[in-house]
């Protein structure tokens, strides 16, 4: 048996009130978050969907703030200074050093061009115009669209998936059935012919994505949907007579909230990419305008010699979709109750 | 299962029917002619070109020939090829694009169930953030930029490929990897999220509490139970090879079905548009059909009730 | 091994977990012997390290887990010190496992047939044709009906409880000289639980195989073990025969589960639970883990640990009220009503086999 032999004497003493209060206050209680306030706590925690968040706050403070102060026109069209390459101060390197290799031969483009005060940090197009400027631009005109096609498609989605799930029975599964019709189309099929009807141009692009990209919403906003209603809170807020729209408001869309949140990370990028598609198959936005895929499309073209002019538009492109989507899972993560640490 | 497949069947009718349709009067919604890319003719020269494409008739009939002609495979005249039935336009285009599909389809599934599944079993280790990021890149980098920097740097300047047109099968490798890469990538995405929720279920403790080797667990049970959810994905993969097709297509000068579209929508090209939709269309549904009977056949949960989910 | 008895010896186990908040430490020293042919039932809360120990013993932890010491002790060798093959060797033949949710752990794709005969495979390197036969028979065994033609059923076409006998069978195929049945009833209704108790036990006599009751009822205890280990925060706190912790219970904590337990005469009274939760693992107090809610704690549980205390040869407990310096208390109504009970039943065994030697020593922990 254990040696207890040098024991204190008032050790066999009944634990103290304050003992006891001592002891009670060692737990940590863990502070009880909401459910949104431990999704943001975990999300925190995700460096990727962390570092893709800042990225797309900074992308888009530069993007909308250039509509005050670019660091040139995007359409001032300078035939002088056309094809310059990337001039970055400081950096020596050969790509952003406003060198280019002509005839066997580095030479400094610049000063061929008589611009050597002049810097353009991603250098210029064929025009001469400034390609920052105009990446800018493009990614503006691009989230715009996205971000309105988006809009639009969460209405309709969210509607159409609380309504057919909400309604359930025969209604549901029409409802269903057409959204399987239209799945049986290629979306970015449906998107042209929509297009070709409207004219082409930004507003049908955003009408003609807005129509065709809702169907993925309305399918998880109704699963979830059916979920829901058989929960007890809603059942009792139905039999005390709620009305039907304000149990959509009141009860449904908060815990939609986080399936609608995720999907919307990943319906931004693919209509990113279907602006991106269209504009680089020839029917989205036209010149002047410019978005980030007709800059693709223009840089591509020029691409074995002038290989800065298509770098910058897709580096931005890919950084944007990667944002989103990492952002995406990120959140996908942080609203599973599953992935607790 | 005969009464489950005669079902999804007449919904595959029902569906092209409805597509025929809807893009029919779409169509007949658009501005412009045959006659739109050709030079001033005489009354008599456009009635005939009217009368060579059915246009004279009233729409109604026009419709009901044109369902009549679809049924058969008949989808009129090009507008921009006069002498060409559409059909005949695109039978001769469908295969390098299917054959490129296929390729990028299966090549990006294969590896991707690799990646996905190495990624999965050595969870929460560099070969995982590795795999992670190839196959988060993989669908962030849009297919048209990839097949730009394939060409460029594989075909242009290592010499390895040919950078354009049609030849052989040496031809359709940087095609198929450009579209490949996104199938790839999903499907990567997919088995690891899949295989880590399997690997941490219940059955493959049990798996492990009969004696069964790491490669034994993995082999007989893991891997079933991750890959069969894989057949859902397949349909939306399908689709995205088809979209991308019509750009890479371009890229490379394909002659595939994709570069046509493009064409058909750049010319305005109607009746091979309106082909080209319903050939989609019908490709979409059978490869849907197709992975939901595949589904029955392989997930004995569902075989038993005939239908998916 | 200490004990020609003992099947299995686990000695001084410590198990961590590494998290990012820190090491949890599960299993903080513990020790047990399994005998041979006889039930132990690992009685605890939720979270108190029971599923942990059987996952350490069957080498299944998961990839965090650190065993920080201790020895498994299988046929005089340490489990603990094997390579992953020969547990792979082990595993399924010398020692089985039947979890606790039968919906969730027999593969949903395979037949049940193959998922039976899978050990026989594995471990005998038995050919299918020969394995499906033994598997059938384990299926009659077990009690399943109409076995020839549900042989190539699949998981979802039989109900929970049918699907526990399935389990059962895989684990028992290959005769193992252990079984570890952690929660094996938990998931199930209370009828059937009845049935796969008895089922349990039938199988036991006819196998000759020792088992590891896992369970958080003591209820299904009584009749199923011979003897109780009752676990808290990661450690053994009171061991002995099934009627020692029954009518003779020493340690507070075992007071407050047995209170907490439904029996014939508690006239429909609300049950008493124990108050306050678990001590936080990753961080465990300093003295008794269960101070906190021990309405008996001494000034000492605070400072440190309790030994184990004797009660009787087979029978130990580790709270210091056991100290002779303890002041006496007196435990829960009903407890003293289990004592009195005790107390009646030694003396009438006592007179019966006054000439019977005393049990063999039970070795001293700590
Ligand atoms: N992989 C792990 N990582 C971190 N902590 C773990 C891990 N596995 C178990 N634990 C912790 O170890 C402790 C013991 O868990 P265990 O599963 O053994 O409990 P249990 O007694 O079986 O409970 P239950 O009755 O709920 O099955 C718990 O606090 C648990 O949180
Ligand atoms: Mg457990």
């Amino acid at each position: 048996m254990a040696d207890t032999a040098k024991l204190p004497a008032d050790s066999f003493k009944p634990m103290s009130a304050d003992d006891r209060a001592a002891l009670d206050s060692e737990k940590i209680a863990a502070p009880s978050l909401t459910f949104m306030q431990d999704a943001w706590r975990r999300l925190k925690k995700n460096k990727g969907a962390w570092v893709s968040l800042i990225l797309l706050a900074l992308i888009f403070i530069l993007a909308f703030g250039s509509a005050i102060a670019s660091p040139h026109d995007p359409n001032q069209v300078h035939p002088e200074y056309a094809n310059l390459p990337s001039k970055i101060p400081g950096i020596g390197i050969n790509g952003f050093n406003g060198t280019l290799v002509q005839a066997g031969q580095r030479i400094d483009a610049y000063k061929q061009a008589g611009a050597t005060g002049a810097h353009y940090l991603m250098g210029t197009d064929y025009l001469g115009r400034d390609l920052l400027s105009r990446v800018l631009y493009g990614t503006r005109i691009s989230l715009i669209i996205a971000l309105v096609a988006t809009l639009f498609d969460l209405t309709i989605g969210v509607t159409y998936g609380i309504f057919s799930g909400w309604k359930g029975g025969r209604v549901d599964t029409f409802m269903q059935r057409v959204i399987e019709i239209i799945l049986s189309i290629p979306n970015l099929v449906v998107i042209v012919l929509l297009i070709l009807i409207l004219k082409p141009g930004m507003l049908s692009i955003i009408i003609a994505i807005a129509l065709t990209s809702w169907t993925n919403m309305a399918r998880l906003v109704r699963a979830q949907t059916l979920e829901i209603k058989e929960q007890e809170y809603i059942l009792a807020a139905r039999t005390l007579g709620e009305s039907s729209l304000k149990i959509a408001f009141k009860h449904l869309l908060p815990n939609l909230s986080s399936v609608i949140i995720i999907n919307t990370m990943f319906t931004i990028p693919s209509a990113i990419f279907f602006e991106a598609t269209l504009s680089y198959i020839g029917i989205g936005i036209s010149s002047p305008q410019a978005s980030l895929g007709t800059l693709l499309n223009d840089g591509q073209k020029n691409f074995q010699f002038l290989p800065y002019q298509m770098w910058w538009p897709a580096l931005v492109l890919c950084i944007i979709m990667l944002a989103f989507n990492l952002l995406g899972d990120g959140l996908r993560d942080a609203f599973d109750p599953r992935t607790k640490e | 299962m005969a009464k489950y497949l005669a079902k999804r069947i007449f919904y595959l009718i029902l569906t092209l029917f409805i597509v025929i349709t809807v893009t029919f009067f779409l169509m007949k919604l658009l501005p412009g002619t045959p006659l739109t890319n050709q030079a001033k003719l005489s009354q008599s020269q456009i009635a005939l070109i009217y009368k060579q494409y059915g246009l004279d008739k009233p729409e109604w009939q026009q419709y009901l020939l044109y369902l009549a002609g679809a049924v058969k495979g008949d989808f009129g005249t090009s507008f921009q090829f006069s002498d060409q039935p559409v059909s005949y336009l695109l039978s001769s285009r469908i295969g390098p694009s299917l054959q490129i599909g296929l390729q990028a389809m299966v090549v990006g599934v294969v590896l991707g169930i690799l990646v996905g599944a190495i990624g999965a079993m050595r969870q929460n280790t560099w070969v995982d953030t590795t795999t992670t990021v190839v196959s988060i890149l993989g669908i962030s980098i849009p297919s048209f930029v990839l097949a730009v920097l394939l060409q460029y740097y594989l075909g242009l300047k290592a010499q390895l490929f040919p950078i354009a047109e049609w030849g052989g099968f040496i031809y359709t490798v940087l095609p198929t990897l450009a579209l490949g890469a996104t199938p790839l990538a999903e499907s990567a995405r997919f088995v690891r999220t899949e295989m880590v929720d399997v690997l941490s279920s219940d059955y493959i403790e049990l798996a492990k509490a009969k004696g069964l080797s790491r490669m034994g667990v993995i082999y007989h049970h893991a891997l079933r139970n991750s890959l069969i959810p894989l057949i859902t994905i397949v349909g939306p993969l399908a689709v995205n090879i088809m979209t991308g097709s019509m750009v890479v297509e371009n890229i490379f000068s394909i002659p595939g079905i994709g570069e046509q579209f493009v064409k058909s929508v750049l010319t305005n090209d109607y009746p091979t548009i309106m082909g080209l939709t319903i050939i989609y269309s019908f490709m979409l549904c059978v490869v849907l059909l197709f992975t939901d009977i595949l589904y029955g056949i392989v997930d004995p949960r569902i075989r038993l009730t005939g239908k998916a989910n | 091994m200490d004990n020609e008895n003992n099947i299995l010896e686990v000695r001084n186990l410590q198990v961590n977990f590494k998290t990012y908040a820190g090491d949890v430490k599960a299993i903080r020293n513990v020790s047990f012997d399994l005998r041979k042919g006889e039930t132990l039932a690992i009685v605890g809360e939720s979270g108190s390290g029971k599923s942990v120990t059987t996952r350490t013993i069957m080498g299944l932890n998961a990839s965090n887990a650190d065993i920080v010491s201790g020895s498994i002790m299988y046929k005089g060798q340490d489990l603990l010190k094997k390579s992953e093959q020969e547990m792979e060797g082990i595993r399924g033949q010398d020692i089985a496992e039947i979890f606790q949710d039968p919906m969730t752990s027999l593969d949903p794709t395979m037949k049940i047939g193959r998922q039976i005969a899978e050990p026989l495979m594995v471990h005998k390197g038995m050919k299918k044709d020969k394995a499906w036969a033994q598997a059938l028979e384990m299926m009659k065994l077990v009690g399943i009906t109409d076995a020839e033609s549900r042989i190539n059923d699949y998981p979802h076409q039989f109900s929970g409880g049918m699907r526990q006998r399935i389990v059962i069978a895989i684990a028992l195929i290959n005769y193992p000289e252990v079984l570890i049945a952690d929660e094996p009833t938990t998931a199930l209704d209370v009828t059937i639980q009845a049935q796969i108790l008895n089922l349990m036990k039938e199988l036991q006599d006819k196998i000759s195989t020792s088992i590891i009751f896992i369970t958080h009822d003591l209820g299904v205890v009584a009749g199923m073990a011979d003897r109780v280990a009752v676990m808290y925060a990661g450690k053994i706190v009171e061991y002995g025969t099934v009627d020692e912790i029954f009518y003779n219970p020493k340690h507070p904590y075992t007071w407050g589960l047995l209170s907490s337990m439904p029996t014939l005469d508690s006239s429909g009274d609300e049950l008493p639970s124990i108050p306050g939760t678990p001590p936080d693992l990753l961080d465990p107090p300093t003295g008794d883990a269960f101070a906190a809610r021990n309405a008996y704690a001494l000034k000492i549980d605070t400072e440190q640990e309790p030994p184990f205390f004797k009660v009787s040869d087979t029978h130990y407990a580790a709270t210091w009220l056991l100290h002779p310096d303890a002041p006496q208390v007196t435990p829960p109504a009903q407890i003293v009503e289990r004592q009195k009970k005790y107390a009646k039943m030694q003396q009438a065994l006592a007179q019966a086999q006054q000439t019977t030697g005393p049990v063999e020593e039970e070795e001293e922990q700590q």
